[in-house]
C-alpha cells in the first residue's frame, strides 16, 4: 500500500512519506511537517486533539493534489495528517513534494498546506490546564455564555486589542 | 423529508452527538435545514455565525436544494479560517 493521502491515528513517521514522492526524475523534495506546539497566546497546552470529517477530507486533500499538478505540474505530493490525542512535540502533518527542479516542489508544498488549512474538514482542539478550546472557532463564543468550562473563564479581562 | 445531519468538532459537543435525524419539507434548502437545525440546538452556534454547511462531502451553498438520502454535515470552522475563499485562484509560481 501506498496511499499518497493518508489520516490515521498512528504517529507518522516522515521518512515514510518522504519516500513515496522521490523518483529519478525528480530533483527536488520538500517535506514539511507540521508540529504540536506547547503554547497558544500564552497559555500551556497540554496537548492536541485533532478530529475529521474522513470521507470529506480525503476527497478535498485529493483536489488540492490535483489543483496542484494542474497548476504547477508536479505530480508526486503526498499528504498525511494525524488525528485523535497528539502530545506536544509530536508531528501532527506531512506534506511531502517532489519536482524535478526546487522552486515547484518549495511553493507547491506551501500550497499545499495553505489550501489544507482553509478547506479541509479536520479540527484542532488544544487542551490547557483547565480548560480546553477549538482553535478558529473564537467567533462561536456566546457572548452571555456563563463561565462553565470554557478556556477563557478567567475573571472578566479588559478587551486584550 | 428526514435526513440525516452529521455535527463534528465543536458542533458535535454543543449537540452531544454525532449525528441526528432532521425533518423538513420537500425542497428545502440548506437554508432551510440550517433554521431547523438551530432551532433544536439553539446553543450550537450564536444568531450572527453562519454555518457552514457539507451536502454529500461537499461544500454547499445556502440556497442549495436538498433531496432524500442526502448526506448533510455542519462544517465549524477549520484551523485557517472557512469565511475567505480557499486560495487565490490567479495565484502563480513566484520568479
Amino acid at each position: 500500500m501506498n496511499e499518497m493521502i493518508v489520516i490515521t491515528e498512528q504517529e507518522l513517521n516522515p521518512e515514510e512519506f518522504t519516500a513515496r514522492v522521490r523518483r529519478d526524475s525528480n530533483g527536488a523534495v520538500v517535506t514539511f511537517l507540521g508540529t504540536t506546539r506547547d503554547s497558544f497566546e500564552g497559555k500551556r497546552v497540554i496537548h492536541l486533539e485533532y478530529e475529521a470529517y474522513e470521507e470529506m477530507a480525503y476527497r478535498k486533500l485529493e483536489e488540492i493534489r490535483q489543483e496542484l499538478k494542474a497548476e504547477f505540474g508536479v505530480e508526486d505530493i503526498a499528504i498525511a495528517h494525524r488525528i485523535g490525542p497528539v502530545d506536544i512535540g509530536h508531528i501532527s502533518l506531512v506534506v511531502a513534494v517532489a519536482s524535478p527542479h526546487r522552486k515547484e516542489a518549495f511553493f507547491a508544498c506551501h500550497e499545499a498546506v495553505n489550501r489544507l488549512k482553509h478547506s479541509v474538514p479536520i479540527w484542532k482542539k488544544e487542551v490547557y490546564e483547565g480548560g480546553e478550546h477549538w482553535v478558529a472557532c473564537e467567533d462561536h463564543e456566546f457572548s452571555e455564555e456563563p463561565s462553565s468550562k470554557q478556556a477563557d473563564a478567567a475573571p472578566a479581562p479588559a478587551d486584550n486589542d | 423529508m428526514e435526513l440525516s445531519v452529521r455535527f463534528f468538532a465543536l458542533y458535535r459537543e454543543r449537540a452531544g452527538c454525532s449525528v441526528t435525524q432532521v425533518t423538513v419539507p420537500p425542497d428545502s434548502t440548506v437554508a432551510d435545514l440550517v433554521a431547523a437545525v438551530r432551532e433544536i440546538y439553539p446553543r450550537l452556534a450564536p444568531p450572527e455565525v453562519n454555518i457552514v454547511v457539507a451536502v454529500n462531502e461537499e461544500y454547499a451553498e445556502a440556497e442549495t436544494l436538498l433531496s432524500a438520502g442526502d448526506e448533510v454535515c455542519l462544517i465549524p470552522p477549520v484551523s485557517g479560517g472557512q469565511s475567505s475563499p480557499p486560495h487565490n485562484p490567479a495565484l502563480s509560481l513566484p520568479h
